[in-house]
């Protein structure tokens, strides 16, 4: 079986990040970028699959500038085997992702598809759902533990006060929660060997697929400062305060 | 704890530290070696996370290095236009005037205002390009040491969690095997401190001095802009026995870097050198140019000031130092990264030499040194701090314009530098309290705001990185007796203490805070705080713009 990997270029998780001049969206000039942390998990846990057996290869791909190379060379080094660039200067909405995705996943012949539930920049958690949806395959969203057998794939959701296990008949989609597991350090002779890897560019045109937006970003906002807290002497102060002044009761 | 079994990786020559110095010296052996093997690693999450500086620079080393810069789009962008030097009181300011007489070296004409982190970034790329290979988010955590010579560096272990233990993750560190070993960390490097005790290379020098630089990027309205304007202050707020200031510089689209430097050698445990920044910005000299404008970055970084005095031996059997590893900061002239970047080209041209003629020790470095205008310049300015700490500002300042107009740098003497920084603090009993204004929010903010902006990061689960050789120690000196001078000059809130009882107190160490700037290992009056290196890609993620 090959499992896909689609990963996306972000802004580093670790950035704070600021409102571009024009309101337009963040900045993202200058900042360090990096893999999807969701995505990193999905890509560990897809190396798993390779090692345990259940899969053979594994695929990573990503839709973005020639700069996203770099989170694909991440995701060799952490183990998947080559990885395919689908270029573009756009910004690609999930919808637009998901029909990129369906032409690499129909070319590669995928047994399962397997990323992250959410990209942390907009935070749509809508890309899997979708590319689910127009494969028609079944989907397996938030997981927290997977296991293949037998030409199906057992998916344990997290879901509101608990873990929901799904039976999937492959090929399926899975997109990854934060508990599926801990992705791997890159080692330093992995990251070598990365260098070394295939990787294939696909211009996006060459695909074929529908890539309008239908979204527009009306504007973008940073939320309102938090206002410092005061310290009362008494709870009789507090009630009187969350009466008076805060109103909530 | 058991042997690691670890990989090995051959090189010609491994570079520790990918700041100005440590690109420029592989770039240069590539240029003079093109089928070297040159590996670079940097313990920042990416190259320019880590660095910290004003930054006005001055291109001449890279002309010497690069001479088509021009053409390569270098992010040279920002000549200076104008510049001044204010004295502060604390109501007014007085700018020296004939600036280029009185203190030549501050002349600025030509030079560029700068983010540091950008250029390091682009001469990353200029290196890669070469061939150099590059590897952020490893530190080196050892000296690989075989019979008494260096053969290259061990990495750090990965995925160690806080008891010790190896967690499931756990990467072994590799061994970076080579001939040569170019340690360029900057000020106070872990390994470069390994080396001069092993080597016993600070023999006969005088003691490093040094200085907490601690910076804010800002963005300012359109119309307040002005590309190109310098100002450095000194004066207010520090005392007459506290050398140290502040600089202010128009830069880029609508930026504005401040920053201030305080002399590790001030005395006084109450001082807090984060608080003066933050309130040198209150001064009218500095107020307009916030006022309307929003913070963006912040960071700090201890930087060398020992000068020529200070220089160790440069060499040892496998490797040299060069930039802030070895001190070449010209600090009248406020600029270390002409300097390290030359010192780094030198050490590069001495350790493709002992390659070529298959030496152990690239000894060549030291005459090279001796021979360019890197050792005159820095040795021509050598009595300029020195005479700040034994004579104060005010008197310094004086001495520092008749060295520098009438005596040239030829003084027929050598003024010392009497004390290592940890030696100079003096005990609570008998310093004075400063009354520090509280943060307004707005233009002067509080250490916790001032970190989250560093974007620092360190794995949650590994060992604490910072450590107190000797508990005890603490609460008998540090705690007794200097009233725990690390909540003070820490910039990014490391270190609290905590009442635990009556009279009972201990150290907390928030290690998950720290900016990487080694004032603490540096200041530390018993030297009892051990900066270990942490996990590599930890710390700041200084965006370009730092």
């Amino acid at each position: 079986m090959k499992v896909l990997v689609p990963v996306k270029r972000v802004v580093d998780y670790n950035v704070k990040v600021r409102v571009a001049a024009d309101g337009s969206g963040v900045e993202t000039q200058g900042v360090k970028m990096s893999m999807n942390p969701f995505d990193e998990i999905a890509v560990e846990e897809a190396v798993r699959l390779r090692e345990k057996g259940a899969a053979k290869e594994v695929v990573v791909v990503t839709v973005g500038a020639q700069a996203a190379q770099d989170v694909l060379r991440t995701a060799m080094a952490m183990g998947a085997d080559r990885a395919i660039l689908v270029r573009t200067d756009d910004t690609l909405e999930p919808r637009a992702v998901a029909n990129v995705l369906k032409a690499i996943a129909t070319r590669e012949e995928a047994g399962l598809i397997c990323m992250g539930k959410q990209a942390i920049d907009d935070d749509m958690n809508a890309t899997g759902q979708i590319l689910a949806a127009k494969l028609g395959w079944p989907q397996g969203t938030f997981a927290s533990a997977v296991t293949v057998a037998d030409g199906r794939i057992e998916v344990a959701r997290e879901i509101d006060g608990g873990t929901e296990v799904v039976s999937l008949t492959l090929p399926a989609v899975v997109t990854a929660d934060l508990r599926l597991n801990e992705p791997r350090y890159a080692s330093l002779p992995n990251i070598m060997k990365a260098r070394k890897k295939p990787l294939e560019t696909v211009e996006i045109d060459s695909l074929g697929v529908d890539t309008a937006s239908r979204l527009t970003v009306v504007s973008v906002a940073e939320p309102a400062e938090r206002k410092e807290g005061v310290k009362v002497n008494s709870a009789a102060e507090l009630v009187e305060k969350l009466k008076t002044e805060a109103k909530v009761i | 704890m058991t042997q690691i079994e670890r990989e090995e990786m051959e090189f010609d020559v491994v570079v520790v530290g990918g700041g100005p110095a440590g690109l420029s010296a592989a770039i240069r052996l590539k240029q003079l070696m093109p089928d070297a093997g040159v590996c670079l690693i940097e313990k920042g999450s990416e190259i320019g996370a880590h660095i910290v500086s004003g930054a006005v620079i001055e291109p001449r080393t890279l002309d010497e290095l690069l001479p088509n810069w021009r053409d390569l789009d270098a992010p040279l962008r920002t000549q200076v236009t104008e510049e001044r030097m204010l004295f502060l009181t604390e109501t007014r300011s007085f700018a020296v005037p004939y600036l280029d007489r009185v203190m030549p070296q501050m002349a600025n004409h030509g030079n560029y205002v700068v983010s540091l982190g950008e250029v390091c970034r682009w001469l990353g790329e200029q290196a890669e390009a070469l061939g150099v290979e590059i590897y952020p988010g490893f530190s080196g955590a050892e000296l690989f040491i075989e019979n008494d010579h260096v053969s290259g560096v061990i990495t750090g272990d990965m995925g160690i969690e806080r008891n010790g233990e190896h967690g499931p993750n756990f990467t072994p560190g590799m061994i970076l095997r080579a001939k040569q070993t170019i340690l360029t960390e900057g000020a106070r490097g872990s390994l470069t401190g390994h080396a001069m005790k092993r080597f016993g290379l600070r023999k006969g020098v005088e003691p490093q001095t040094y200085g907490l630089g601690i910076k804010e990027v800002w963005e300012i309205p359109a119309e307040k802009h002005r590309p190109g304007l310098v100002q450095h202050s000194f004066g207010w707020p520090l005392d007459d026995n506290t050398y140290g200031g502040a600089w202010l510089y128009h830069f880029g689209e609508n930026l504005v870097s401040f920053g201030f430097v305080t002399g590790l050698d001030y005395a006084n445990t109450y001082l807090s050198p984060f608080e003066e920044m933050q309130r040198t910005k209150l001064h009218p000299a500095f107020r307009e140019h916030f006022e309307g404008g929003k913070r963006l970055i912040y960071g700090a970084r201890a930087l060398s000031e020992g000068g020529f005095q200070s220089i160790p031996r440069l060499t040892f059997p496998g490797g040299v130092l060069a930039g802030d590893s070895a001190g070449f900061l010209n600090v009248p002239k406020i600029k270390g990264t002409h300097t390290a970047m030359k010192s780094g080209m030198i050490a590069a041209e001495a350790v493709a030499e002992a390659l070529e003629k298959d030496k152990k020790e690239a000894a060549s470095m030291t005459a090279r040194v001796q021979q360019s205008w890197l050792w005159s310049e820095l040795r021509d300015v050598r009595n300029i701090r020195p005479a700040f700490a034994k004579w104060g500002m005010k008197l310094g300042a004086l001495y520092s314009g008749i060295d520098s107009m009438i005596l040239r740098g030829r003084a027929p003497w050598t003024l010392h530098h009497p004390h290592a920084d940890n030696e100079t603090l003096r005990p609570a009993s008998v310093c004075t309290k400063i009354d520090y204004p509280k943060p307004d929010g707005k233009i002067t903010f509080d250490r916790v705001s001032s970190v989250f902006l560093s974007s620092t990061n360190h794995e949650e689960n590994q060992p604490v990185h910072l450590k107190l050789r000797n508990e005890t120690v603490w609460q008998t000196v540090n705690h007794d007796v200097f009233d725990s001078p690390e909540s003070r000059y820490c910039p990014a809130g490391v270190y609290e203490q905590e009442q635990t009882g009556e009279n009972a107190w201990q150290l907390r160490i928030n290690a998950q805070n720290c900016v990487h700037c080694k004032t603490c290992d540096i200041k530390d009056p018993t030297q009892n705080i051990d900066w270990c290196t942490p996990e590599g890609g930890g710390g700041p993620n200084y965006p370009v713009g730092m």
